[in-house]
């Protein structure tokens, strides 16, 4: 009785919704349908058309080589997210739930580069990647062999992927964490009365009962790496060198805002959310998260 | 007798290995801020040639110069103001949302609810150009508000999912009571709804907080002016502009991140708490 009456309910929902309404849906929609068009500026001028093109900025795409880079570059991040972010730290999450003292510095000092802004990482990645001077050439001069370009065409992508899941690991560590210390400790007692061994306690205990758990870390992984923009934005600005470096968030941010090919921008765009869209779809279908095993 | 020695010995051997295993990778996560705060005490010209010893020609100069050229100061105060903003507006705006999506029963709260799920697919990339354009129209680009009022509706729904899985928990007698009490639903609102859900309020806070703080796309697209730079749109010029002043660089790097490690110092309890609780009933 106490919630029969509906004006509140009103003055309660209507400035948030409006809000996404306004700053959310609405762009969202408005951005796919400037794909359609030949946009000339961000703002329509009075008196100005935009001539309707179809899907000439879809078929670009498909010849657009550096799309087809900025497209393998996040799919091979997301591959490496899961690999490595949510592999490393279930690892760690492991060793660090079978010792009695000092789980909570581990977690602590774990999840510390989590809280610090990636733009400041990747300054400090530049310091080490750095040519003359920088932190691993000083490193290379010292066991006495020649300095190296870390950021050449051909290591760039695997030097700005270093920080991008160093960072992360201990996002995913904590969360897995959590779920290892839910499982009762007798499970484990019970298995070591049976003779299995530690190594076997992991795949037939830790990995069956932390599945949940590890199904939303690898979605999260896979959404994550979509929205990479910037510590390669830091390190390697637009993409240097050639291109190589891309992802679709920074490629999607030098087609509008240095290009100003805002409506190719647009189209890229739509294209992360569809990407996003399908790659979650098969990761559900690949490891269900809702199946009780 | 032997053997029960032996065994004790190998399970103290293991240990030893996982303490090792785990330091190895605490020393990665400690070492380059360790090592940057170390350089920003020397002369550019140390830091190219021995960055990994203490310094030996004590320096301030590299502080001096960043405090002089670059608006530190500044970027501080315009980011806390966009930050600050954002998590305020954002706790409020979600909790009032989970209140009435939680308690209230109507038609249409299926449809809603799925749309405030969905919107948490919408990357900030799809929804930019055509925010960019409202803005410009509205007169507001390197204005605050057009960085802080994009942010609020981004994070609002991932905000408003966690308190209404939090607030669906919650037993609603304590609500009744007050009503017979005679408390109105504001009063409900504010005197029982909101301390209630203070943990998870905690939880938005500072995630919103820290993600407003470190989003860098939305301050780079709508923040043109310079002096109006938060401190990531910062950090970003001096990497393209000062990339060669390795010790200028490392001192605005420290400057960036002290506070930040005193802030996590004394909140990391809350902090991973509240992810896990966040992660866990989201």
């Amino acid at each position: 009785m106490l919630y029969k009456k509906k004006l509140p309910l009103f003055i309660f929902l209507v400035p948030g919704l409006l809000l996404m309404v306004l700053f959310l849906y609405k762009p969202f929609i408005e951005n796919i349908i400037n794909s359609f068009y030949d946009m000339t500026s961000v703002v329509k001028m009075p008196g100005q058309e935009w001539k309707f093109i179809g899907l000439e900025n879809y078929k670009r795409l498909f010849q657009d080589t550096k799309v087809r880079t900025a497209i393998l570059n996040s799919f091979k991040m997301m591959i490496l997210s899961v690999v490595f972010q949510v592999g490393i730290a279930f690892l760690l999450a492991v060793l660090v739930s079978r010792i009695n003292k000092g789980q909570h510095i581990f977690r602590t000092v774990y999840f510390f580069p989590i809280v610090i802004s990636a733009s400041a990482i990747g300054l400090l990645f530049k310091l080490f990647y750095n040519y003359n001077g920088g932190m691993l050439n000083q490193i290379m001069i010292a066991l006495g062999k020649e300095p190296i370009n870390w950021l050449s065409t051909s290591k760039a992508f695997s030097m700005i992927s270093i920080p991008i899941i160093w960072s992360y690991v201990g996002f995913y560590f904590v969360i897995i964490l959590t779920g290892l210390n839910a499982i009762s400790d007798e499970l484990y007692e019970a298995a070591s009365i049976d003779g299995c061994s530690n190594f076997k306690q992991v795949f037939y205990i830790t990995i069956p009962m932390v599945r949940g758990v590890m199904c939303s870390c690898i979605t999260l992984a896979v959404t994550g790496a979509l929205k990479v923009f910037d510590l390669p934005w830091v390190i390697v600005p637009k993409g240097a060198p050639q291109g190589v470096t891309h992802f679709l968030g920074t490629y999607m941010y030098e087609q509008t805002f240095t290009i100003s090919n805002i409506d190719y921008g647009s189209t890229i765009a739509f294209v992360i959310v569809i990407f996003g869209v399908i790659v979650s779809k098969i990761v559900s279908v690949l490891i269900k998260p809702d199946k009780n095993l | 007798m032997s053997e029960v020695k032996k065994k004790k010995k190998k399970i103290k051997v293991s240990t030893i290995l996982i303490y090792i295993i785990l330091s190895l990778w605490g020393i990665t996560t400690i070492f380059p801020f360790v090592w940057v705060i170390n350089n920003s005490f020397k002369p550019s010209r140390e830091v190219v040639n021995s960055s990994f010893s203490l310094p030996i020609e004590f320096t301030m100069q590299n502080y001096v110069k960043a405090f002089d050229n670059l608006n530190i100061l500044e970027a501080y105060k315009n980011s806390f103001i966009i930050s600050g903003s954002v998590t305020i507006a954002v706790m409020i705006l979600a909790s009032m949302i989970a209140f009435a999506m939680t308690r209230y029963k109507f038609r249409g709260r299926e449809f809603i609810h799925s749309l405030i799920i969905a919107s948490l697919m919408f990357p900030v990339f799809s929804t930019i150009i055509p925010v960019f354009k409202m803005m410009s129209q509205a007169n507001l680009i390197s204005n605050p508000l057009s960085v802080i009022i994009p942010q609020i509706a981004g994070n609002l729904s991932f905000a408003s999912v966690i308190m209404m899985g939090y607030l669906r928990g919650l037993p609603i007698e304590m609500e009744e009571a007050a009503y017979m009490e005679g408390a109105n639903i504001r009063q409900v609102f504010t005197r029982i709804i909101v301390p209630l859900c203070k943990p998870s309020l905690a939880t938005v806070g500072i995630f919103c907080f820290l993600w407003s703080y470190n989003d860098l796309f939305t301050q780079l697209i709508m923040i043109r002016r310079r002096t109006k730079f938060p401190i990531c749109a910062l950090l970003n010029e001096i990497s393209s502009k000062y990339g060669i002043d390795y010790g200028l660089m490392a001192s605005s790097i420290t400057i960036i991140i002290i506070p930040v490690l005193i802030v996590y110092i004394c909140l990391q309890k809350n902090i991973i708490k509240g992810l896990t609780a966040g992660a866990v009933k989201g």
